[in-house]
């Protein structure tokens, strides 16, 4: 899927195509220059070698991990097969910096695979995805083992419980409750450091655990505002009992865009890009249009956190644990 | 690891009674209860475990089978399992020789009376060992059940993960733990075996 070789580009770099042919036959590795100014397009964003930016828009292709089971962020249209939602819609606009065009022209070459929560580590380590945009907290665990751009979203853990339900107020509530979270996410961790005598289950899907609630095998579902937003309304359209959110949030998900762990050059381009789509009003509209449909209302953009990635001695030692780098 | 110990036994304990019941059926003079049997085991051993664990934990929940996640799970694996050792046990019918039978019907008894006290002691004996290899399958299949989120051995090392995101040190402890139980086991089975062996 991803050595497609790129014929769009090749059609571009006009008299270097030659080079680029024989270059490709039996390696994918751009051993070529990037694009001179003036022969090719003029809306083709220009990066220095080696760079992955310069990489993905060789290839003309970029993978990205979304969700595609969270209504808001990244749904999978079963008429369309389009997957849709925010999380995809930033995909998209980070996706056009890098091949240029707008965010819909860029979408032809965005790739967007499926990742659960628990993949999404394995995904980046093993380069089987350029980014991960699926509701991914930043926070310190997974920052020793992929690098984050970002937060491009703030996001509150709640609880969703039936409408009918009054006996869940907060999350003290939830102890000697059964509570049901995904299995690998931060809402797991949070639940169980706040609610320490809560009953957790786990399972791999949010939908499964709507599934659970609705079928009266949990009392509640406690995950990201958000997430829970998108249940509640999927709910309102299959039918069945109501579901609400509790709004009692608990703690604060910065999201932001996982990437492959020490590629310092990718994580200040996108978050380059992040702060140009904040300020330019593409990243409301994205909101509007995907998770405002929900009824949420549209927030401030968050503050990007450019932090510094831990030096290269503790890089080694978890690189040696993983060992998923060659 | 507790967990996976009373899955493995209680699911085991279930398909050998199911089992042997469905390789009854199987070969006995009634064609109805031949096809349900055949069906049965058709049925379910062509279809993956986490299908079927999803299927009746989720599916049949909607037309009100609610059960918790462990009795789901015991369920679904006793049912799955049973189909293999009702093949196995249908071997092991087959395995005794045609003049025992033929011997329990001269002396009068009937088709369950022959098949209770003299075919079946003799098949069971005869296929300890591949049985054995069903229950050693059986401690790894019951793994799966922590897509129902019955926190069994590999549901304990997914936590494990999720909390110190080691995934080398944690599921290499799990594989271990498994052999504890799965090494032991062949040797229990191998034991058995040679205690209830039938010279021929």
């Amino acid at each position: 899927m991803r050595t497609f070789r790129p014929t769009r580009t090749v059609a571009l770099l006009g008299a270097a195509a030659l080079l680029t042919l024989a270059a490709c036959g039996d390696d994918d590795e751009p051993t070529v220059a990037p694009p001179e100014g003036g022969a090719s397009s003029t809306t083709l964003p220009q990066f220095a070698a080696g760079t992955t930016m310069a990489r993905i828009q060789a290839a003309g292709r970029m993978t990205i991990g979304v969700k595609f089971d969270l209504p808001g962020f990244g749904l999978k249209n079963p008429t369309t097969n389009q997957v849709e939602g925010f999380d995809v819609e930033i995909g998209k606009l980070m996706a056009a910096a890098i091949f240029g065009g707008t965010a819909q022209e860029a979408a032809g070459k965005v790739a967007f695979t499926e990742a659960i929560s628990a993949n999404r580590e394995p995904f980046l380590e093993n380069g089987q995805v350029d980014l991960v945009i699926s509701t991914y907290t930043i926070n310190d665990t997974r920052k020793q083992r992929v690098g984050f751009a970002g937060p491009y979203f703030l996001a509150q853990q709640d609880i969703m419980v039936k409408a009918s339900d009054t006996s869940i107020a907060g999350v003290a509530d939830l102890n000697g409750k059964n509570v049901c979270t995904v299995r690998g996410s931060t809402s797991e961790k949070n639940v169980r450091a706040q609610a320490p005598q809560a009953n957790v289950t786990l399972f791999d899907l949010y939908s499964q655990c709507a599934e659970a609630l609705g079928d009266g095998r949990v009392d509640a579902v406690s995950t990201d505002n958000t997430i829970l937003a998108g249940l509640v309304q999927a709910r309102s359209v299959q039918g069945g009992d109501p579901f609400k959110l509790v709004e009692a949030p608990f703690s604060q998900e910065p999201y932001g865009i996982g990437l492959a762990k020490g590629d310092d050059a990718f994580r200040s381009f996108l978050n380059d890009r992040l702060e140009a789509i904040f300020a330019s009003g593409e990243w409301a509209a994205a909101f509007e249009a995907t998770l405002g449909q929900l009824g949420l209302r549209t927030p401030q953009p968050p503050t990007v956190d450019r932090y510094s990635d831990a030096p290269a001695p503790a890089t080694t030692t978890t690189a040696a644990t993983a060992t998923s780098v060659p | 690891m507790r967990t996976t110990v009373a899955l493995t036994v209680l699911s085991f304990a279930a398909a050998l009674v199911v089992g042997t019941a469905v390789a009854a059926c199987r070969v006995s003079p009634v064609p109805p209860l031949r096809w349900a049997g055949a069906l049965w085991v058709e049925l379910v051993r062509n279809t993956p475990l986490s299908v079927l664990l999803l299927l009746f934990f989720f599916g049949f929940t909607k037309l009100g089978v609610v059960y918790p996640a462990f009795t789901s799970a015991v369920i679904v694996l006793s049912a799955y399992t049973s189909a293999f050792i009702a093949e196995t046990v249908r071997a092991g019918i087959n395995a005794v020789a045609g003049g025992q039978a033929e011997a329990a019907r001269a002396l009068g008894l009937t088709f369950g009376q022959s098949l209770a006290t003299v075919v079946l002691p003799q098949a069971l004996r005869t296929v300890v060992a591949p049985l054995g290899g069903l229950f050693i399958a059986l401690i790894k299949n019951s793994s799966l059940a922590s897509l129902l989120s019955v926190v069994d051995l590999a549901g304990v090392a997914d936590r494990l993960n999720t909390a110190t995101a080691r995934p080398i040190p944690v599921f290499l402890g799990a594989a271990a733990a498994y052999l504890l139980l799965t090494i032991p086991s062949g040797v229990a089975i191998a034991f058995v075996e040679r205690r209830v062996a039938i010279k021929r």
